[in-house]
């Protein structure tokens, strides 16, 4: 009944400790192991302008909008003293800056940090309408009329079609009878407009979408467009220089539809520019802003919410169950005496203000002068408590000296001594002492080995920085290490140096 | 290291994680460990009930009565000094005479009076007890023990440790002070631990340091077949412990005077496992059987005889 009762209770936890860590790892996305960085980019367009004097201001702006394949962590927008609205619909959103009056040159700011998403979004397909075939001017019209007809001649379908028409546009040495259409197009510097103004020739659904491509440190003076054609189950991207299909992988989507424009209203010598790069983050403060943008409250309640100084401190304090269930498994299970049930830990937690061999040797050292001098305060029959304090005060002198003498010998690591718990190493002397006293030197030095080798141990686990980290960002985890030692606390077998003080038994 | 464990298992050997699960924890009420853990109280219980104890002379409670110490020993020769809360046997000075104002001490050394005072200040402060409490000191009777041990035993005085469960008795030995343990009775400290067979009252095995000798490491007489005196009457005693505590896994440790017979001299909460290497023999089988008992006996008498026929069937 008892045995059952543990064992649900072994299972609830490791269900509940695991469930979460799992729910933050696969929903959240916090990382498993130690400061694994991420890309992020940071996409910034900045809108600058000559306010016309007299006049109110109005700066329209399209907005990042669903970039498949990226999740926008973050946005800001920058502009003094303009109010800002912003206006969203299906397809896109919209910001608007205004103010009544301004002087001078004005700097507006958009500024958005994106993280590439494994998860595409797919974007419903409404089918468009085909478009009516656009009233041409007279003189264009038969040569568009030769440029469709020609394109129709060399494609199998709607794609291949919209490729053949923008190949010849593009043509390094494009057909003479082209040469005023190109120029009429040119003349209004937006390529994709024109393509999609001549393939409505061929009554085929198209839209232009823009976007930037992601490289680190690049300027545009403009967004990038490309075309998109329907071919009547989907709408394909084509590159509006070459032809070629799709989007490279880098691309990120700003806008679909050009609908919606960049305009300022009451300014001049008005400049749009979009500027690209590329940072590291930690893949925890991704999760952080990704688990609010989802509406998620558990990160709000992690670790990372507390001030630096605390997280510090609890970086240290949730390594101490492992600490401890090292001496579970060091005296349960494998039956190593040791100096106190916990003091171990204590130590392995002093060994970390040192090095390990360092602190060690430091321990050593001033465990041993402790010894002596407890030895002969011994002689003067001293009552305990005083006897405690005076070996307390011993121990701090013996600290304070070896620092200084090894600062004089120029070696550095004597200083870490001074954080070396004072309290645990009167403690062990006088614990050491007293095994001394009661069950001989060998049981004093068996222990006190005993007690080194499991605050090594404990330390080399605890300083495990994937463990660390592991417990930091999972501190749910703790109910899985609760849930062993609780296993522990009815592991009722052979220590593994009962083995050996059986052995006798075992001839039989 | 496989087959070590199989074969333990085989003979029925209870380990420290199983005992302290399966017997100290279910059976052994926390709040009942002070009655055990203080020999004033232990010793108080057993001669309200009759039980046959060591004379208490004494007892210093605060360092201001250490001064009483001449008056309570003057009409004494010998006594021991030990701390109420102490275990292992640390602690306990037995003053075997006096000379020229020194206390002669079983060790051989001479003790001023101050020297005296300074150990029982050191047991007033908790140096010997659990947890470094304060503690009290006893002044009591010392033990002439029974001349039959004389040629098995080096200064100290033997005692028969046995345990017992829910008041029948599992195992029990009878440990053998050495030069080494330094007349102390303890056998991770030296000493001799030979075990007992529970039916006749025949020592068997004998082990020291963990390993099974014959003779006596300091005065070289045969341990084995050793008729222990006033059996029966030692068993029931053990038994007896059992209502006089209510501990369920209890350590009795029982001395024979020369004169007085078997004596309680304390009682254990945590009996330690070596009884099992000393008796060549697990504790396993019986305990489980005791265990698995709905009832048992209940008077001591029977108990004890239940014990003795246990013994000859597991």
């Amino acid at each position: 009944m008892r045995q059952l009762h543990l064992l649900l209770l072994v299972i609830i936890l490791c269900a509940a400790g695991l469930g979460l860590a799992i729910y933050k790892v696969t929903t959240l996305g916090l990382p498993l192991t130690t400061s694994e960085k991420a890309e992020v980019w940071n996409v910034e367009a900045r809108i600058s302008f000559r306010a016309k004097p007299e006049t109110s201001i109005k700066v329209s702006l399209p907005l990042l909008f669903n970039p498949s394949g990226y999740t926008i962590l973050d946005e800001d927008f920058v502009a003094a003293n303009y109010g800002l609205a912003i206006e969203q619909d299906d397809n896109a959103r919209t910001a608007l800056w205004a103010k009544r009056r301004a002087e001078g040159k004005q700097l507006l700011f958009y500024r958005a940090i994106l993280y590439k998403d494994t998860e595409k979004t797919i974007d419903s397909v409404k089918a468009p309408i085909y478009p009516p075939i656009p009233e041409y001017p007279e003189n264009f019209r038969p040569i568009i009329q030769g440029l469709l007809d020609k394109a129709r001649q060399q494609s199998a379908d709607t794609v291949s079609f919209a490729q053949q028409v923008i190949k010849q546009l593009n043509a390094a040495s494009p057909a003479p009878e082209l040469k005023l259409l190109l120029e009429h197009i040119h003349h209004s510097r937006n390529l994709a407009k024109g393509i999609n103004w001549i393939l409505a020739g061929a009554r085929i659904p198209t839209r232009i979408i823009q976007g930037l491509r992601l490289e680190d440190g690049k300027l545009y003076s403009e967004l990038e467009s490309w075309t998109q054609v329907y071919d009547g189950k989907q709408w394909r991207t084509l590159n509006i220089k070459n032809g070629k299909e799709g989007l490279p992988s880098n691309f990120i989507l700003w806008q679909i539809g050009d609908q919606k424009t960049f305009s300022v209203d009451g300014g001049s010598e008005v400049s749009l520019q979009f500027s690209v790069a590329k940072t590291l983050r930690e893949l925890v403060d991704i999760a952080e802003s990704r688990a609010a943008l989802k509406g998620s409250h558990l990160m709000e309640f992690s670790l990372y919410s507390l001030p630096v100084q605390s997280q510090n401190v609890y970086k240290i304090l949730l390594m101490v169950p492992l600490g401890a269930f090292v001496v579970v498994l060091m005296r349960n299970l494998i039956g190593i005496k040791t100096f106190g049930t916990f003091m171990p830990v204590l130590i392995a937690l002093a060994l970390r203000e040192t090095e390990l061999a360092w602190g060690l040797l430091l321990f050593c050292l001033i465990v041993g002068l402790g010894l002596l001098l407890r030895a002969y305060v011994d002689r003067l029959k001293l009552l305990l408590i005083p006897r405690l304090a005076s070996v307390l005060t011993m121990v701090v002198l013996l600290m304070a000296s070896i620092s200084v003498i090894m600062h004089k010998l120029g070696l550095e690591m004597g200083l870490s001594v001074a954080l070396f718990p004072m309290v645990i190493m009167t403690m062990t002397i006088e614990r050491m002492s007293l095994t001394w006293d009661e069950a001989g030197p060998a049981e004093a030095f068996k222990q006190g080995a005993g007690s080194l080798l499991v605050a090594t141990i404990g330390y080399l686990v605890m300083n495990i920085d994937a463990l660390q980290h592991l417990l930091f960002v999972f501190p749910e985890l703790l109910l899985v290490v609760l849930a062993a030692i609780l296993l522990f606390g009815r592991y009722s077998g052979y220590r593994l140096t009962e083995l050996w003080r059986f052995r006798a038994l075992a001839k039989r | 290291m496989f087959k070590v464990l199989l074969n333990l298992k085989r003979a029925g050997v209870v380990g420290i994680n199983r005992r302290n699960a399966d017997y100290i924890l279910r059976y052994n009420e926390r709040s009942l460990y002070p009655l055990v853990d203080d020999k004033l109280r232990t010793k108080r219980l057993a001669i309200a009930a009759g039980i046959a104890v060591p004379e208490l002379y004494g007892v210093i409670e605060i360092e201001h009565d250490i001064g009483h110490l001449p008056d309570i020993v003057n009409s004494h020769k010998d006594f021991v000094v030990k701390p109420a809360h102490g275990s292992g046997g640390n602690g306990i000075y037995v003053i075997i005479g006096q000379i020229n104002n020194r206390y002669q001490h079983n060790n051989g050394s001479l003790l001023t009076e101050e020297d005296l005072e300074y150990h029982i200040s050191n047991i007033l402060s908790g140096m010997y007890s659990l947890g470094g409490q304060p503690d009290h000191a006893l002044i009591e009777y010392r033990v002439k023990f029974d001349p039959i041990f004389e040629s098995i035993s080096y200064r100290g005085v033997p005692d028969i440790r046995t345990v017992v469960f829910r008041g029948i008795p599992v195992a029990s030995m009878v440990r053998l002070p050495t030069r080494m343990s330094d007349g102390k009775a303890n056998l991770h400290q030296g000493a001799v631990g030979a075990g007992i067979d529970l039916a006749t009252g025949l020592t068997t095995h004998a082990v020291w340091q963990n390993q099974p000798v014959e003779q006596h490491p300091d005065t070289g007489a045969n341990i084995g077949n050793f008729k222990i005196p006033h059996w029966d009457k030692l068993l029931a005693l053990a038994s007896q412990c059992y209502e006089l505590v209510g501990l369920g896994y209890l350590g009795v440790d029982v001395v024979l005077d020369r004169e007085l017979g078997p004596l309680v001299l304390e009682l254990n909460a945590r009996p330690g496992l070596s009884i099992q290497i000393a008796n060549g023999k697990g504790m396993q089988k019986r305990l489980r059987y005791i265990d698995q008992l709905a009832e048992t006996p209940a008077s001591a008498q029977e108990r004890a005889s239940l014990a003795q026929d246990l013994c000859v069937r597991l």
